[in-house]
């Protein structure tokens, strides 16, 4: 028995001091950057988040104290298991640390379940699903950008207060869509309106004028746009051509990018309101910043809020890393101490990460300007109002996390 | 049934670019034997070359609609003369093989410069606007496209099947031998076959670009649903590709209003019924 009890603790010595100094030495990072390099969402996220990831590394200055942090991307081109396969290849066979961006909430949503399954860290930034920090939370996911929840309490409340009490929606077939139907129809009910029809229309659809022409006949004021990238910005382009604004119905984009705009130009975008969480001409810092991203993607286009909350995700992992002291490569201490520590950086300014993994920092009201009013060739975005984090985002009292009934 | 009589009129629309893509397919298989698997990155090419020619150099769409058909012609010639004419005689796999290898190197290098979300091409100023029809608001330039592409579909019909010079070609690849005993260059009459083909695509893709984003895979997302339309129409039936483009467009517009989540499928639904039943497609001759 003595015997035993003596072996235990020596084991048990060996194990904390052999773990310990491991643990302080341990210095290597990898960083997976998942993202749909080609598709309808390539340009909001794609080699631009990894472009983001690197540069987060580079201007985290942990290189210099000895740190080796390596960073690999992948295509899941919008298929769940395409994506899940490279996640479970990265922590299988390349060692990777933590995912980051996962655009497309169905891949990110299966990309979540591996992701937990083998204890690492994923920093979502391209999804807007905001099941993955209710419903799906994890213990081993930060949420950073942007959510459904959030674009419903912001565009969508702007627009039921102003007067937009009947809805018709349009959207994407898949996880992303439903959560954003599922969200602005609660806060257009909550304020005292009313969704009278809509259409689910299948992902990457080139033709919306038949859904539009049912839009048009449900003679809703505001026809919401449940869906994202190319989908939107085809919808919208289709939509001034049968004449649908000058009809008098309102279009409400719950959901549009820097790089969607660009897409659809000026000439037809103008007026639209919608939030975003991140500008690139919103102050100094965020132009520096901006300038320095510009001159190295290929298209010379600022960043994205998808490409700025990877960086910005990326930097405060690696905050929380060097207050840790080394790398535990486990994930849930990783993203615990996240959590515990405040947010901040150049891009999105002060906040926090709540426990249930969601990232609260200020959303931000725009309107695209008119031709006229754009001085340069991303000029495209007036401030209309600033809704502050703890307004935007699900309130903690609302969550169905899990996490948050310990 | 107002709503109904809408869709029908959008499903049209829709069938016009079937029906000039797929009758574009049909023309090169009938005459060349070519699946031609690059067709959709020509049809791409057409409305980037649209965008730079109106970016670049100022060139308006009506000049856009002769000059980017002839420019994308003259490459796909080119393609024709450097590389598929090699496969003649050979099984059709290796014709689909290498113009899809084609079609991903171009979409790629034009994804590589220009990203995936597109640039916009405004719709020319001379077909802005719209009509109130009763039961639905028709934009003028959609009503241009349906109008311009059965005018050229017939037309390309009336060229094949009804001139001499259409004789020539169908008895060039009917007996090559014997038709160059008459003294004509059977090998240049099928290159411009081929930059015929690719022409009408590139049409197509012109008369696309104010509707659609210009996109590197704009081609990619509409080639199989094109493909759906020749096999089911008949490989190489001339005929038949332009009257299964237009019915497919209507069909495909119905699903989107009844059963909107199935308008993706439709078409490959279709297209497995009419296997089942006639093999050779609708109107095609069996081989």
């Amino acid at each position: 028995m003595k015997k035993s009890i003596a072996s235990l603790l020596l084991g048990t010595a060996l194990a904390v001091t052999t773990a310990g100094a491991s643990f302080a030495q341990d210095k290597t990072v990898k960083i997976g950057a998942l993202s749909d390099q080609s598709g309808l969402y390539a340009d909001l996220g794609g080699p631009g988040s990894t472009l983001a990831a690197q540069m987060a590394v580079e201007d985290s200055g942990l290189a210099g104290k000895g740190w080796k942090i390596d960073i690999i991307s992948g295509d899941h081109q919008n298929k769940p298991d395409i994506g899940t396969a490279i996640a479970r290849q990265w922590f299988d066979v390349d060692k990777v640390d933590i995912i980051v961006d996962v655009p497309n909430s169905g891949v990110a949503l299966a990309v979540n379940n591996v992701v937990k399954e083998k204890n690492g860290v994923y920093i979502n930034s391209g999804a807007a699903t905001s099941d993955l920090t209710n419903a799906q939370c994890s213990p081993n996911t930060v949420h950073w950008t942007y959510d459904t929840y959030m674009l419903a309490h912001t565009t969508g409340q702007a627009l039921v207060k102003a007067g937009g009490d009947t809805w018709f929606f349009l959207t994407a077939d898949y996880a992303f869509g439903a959560a954003l139907e599922r969200d602005t129809t609660a806060v257009i009910t909550a304020n005292g309106g009313k969704v009278v029809g809509g259409v689910k229309h299948p992902l990457n659809t080139p033709d919306f004028s038949s859904f539009l022409l049912q839009a048009q006949a449900s003679k809703a004021k505001i026809i919401g746009l449940a869906n994202a990238g190319g989908d939107t910005t085809n919808t919208i382009k289709q939509a001034a051509e049968f004449g649908i604004v000058k009809g008098g119905q309102k279009l409400a984009a719950l959901l549009l990018f820097l790089t969607d705009v660009k897409a659809i130009g000026l000439e037809t975008a103008q007026g639209l309101n919608f939030t975003e969480t991140f500008y690139w001409d919103m102050n100094d810092q965020t132009r520096a910043f901006s300038k320095r991203f510009s001159a190295k993607m290929k298209s010379s286009a600022p960043p994205t809020m998808v490409q700025a909350g990877v960086y910005a995700g990326v930097r405060h992992y690696l905050k929380a890393l060097d207050a840790l002291g080394g790398n535990p490569h486990d994930g849930v201490k990783v993203v615990e101490k996240m959590k515990s520590m405040p947010t901040e950086d150049d891009l999105f300014g002060k906040g926090e990460i709540q426990p249930n993994g969601r990232t609260i920092h200020n959303a931000y009201l725009f309107e695209v300007k008119k031709p006229s009013e754009s001085k340069g060739p991303w000029d495209f975005y007036k401030l209309v109002g600033t809704v502050p984090g703890d307004q935007a985002f699900t309130p903690l009292s609302e969550s169905k996390c899990a996490l948050l009934k310990k | 049934m107002q709503a109904l009589y809408a869709q029908l009129l959008v499903g049209l629309i829709n069938g016009s670019f079937y029906a000039l893509l797929s009758l574009g397919l049909a023309v090169i298989f009938g005459m060349l034997n070519i699946i031609n698997f690059a067709h959709g990155a020509l049809y791409m090419m057409g409305a980037f070359v649209a965008y730079f020619l109106l970016n670049l150099g100022g060139i308006n769409y009506w000049w856009a609609l002769l000059l980017a058909p002839i420019i994308v012609g003259i490459f796909g010639m080119i393609l024709e003369r450097t590389m598929l004419q090699w496969l003649t005689g050979l099984d059709h796999l290796y014709g689909l093989l290498l113009t899809f290898g084609i079609a991903l190197i171009v979409q790629g290098v034009f994804q590589n410069y220009f990203g995936s979300s597109g640039m916009p091409y405004a719709i020319p100023d001379q077909l802005k606007g719209g009509m109130n029809l009763g039961f639905m608001f028709l934009p003028v330039y959609r009503g241009w496209v349906v109008i311009f592409s059965l005018v050229v579909c017939i037309a390309t019909w009336f060229l094949i099947e009804k001139t001499r010079l259409g004789a020539y070609l169908r008895a060039a690849t009917e007996n090559p031998t014997l038709v160059r005993a008459f003294g004509i260059n059977v090998p240049r009459m099928i290159t411009l076959t081929y930059g015929l083909g690719v022409g009408l695509a590139a049409l197509a893709g012109v008369l696309s670009a104010p509707i659609n984003q210009v996109r590197p895979l704009m081609g990619a997302d509409l080639i199989i649903v094109v493909f759906a339309v020749v096999v089911i129409g008949g490989m190489g039936s001339i005929m038949g590709s332009i009257i299964t483009g237009f019915a497919l467009g209507v069909i495909e517009g119905l699903t989107k209003y009844f059963y909107p989540e199935a308008s993706n499928t439709v078409v490959f639904v279709l297209m497995v019924l009419v296997l089942l039943v006639k093999p050779t497609g609708l109107t095609g001759r069996a081989a």
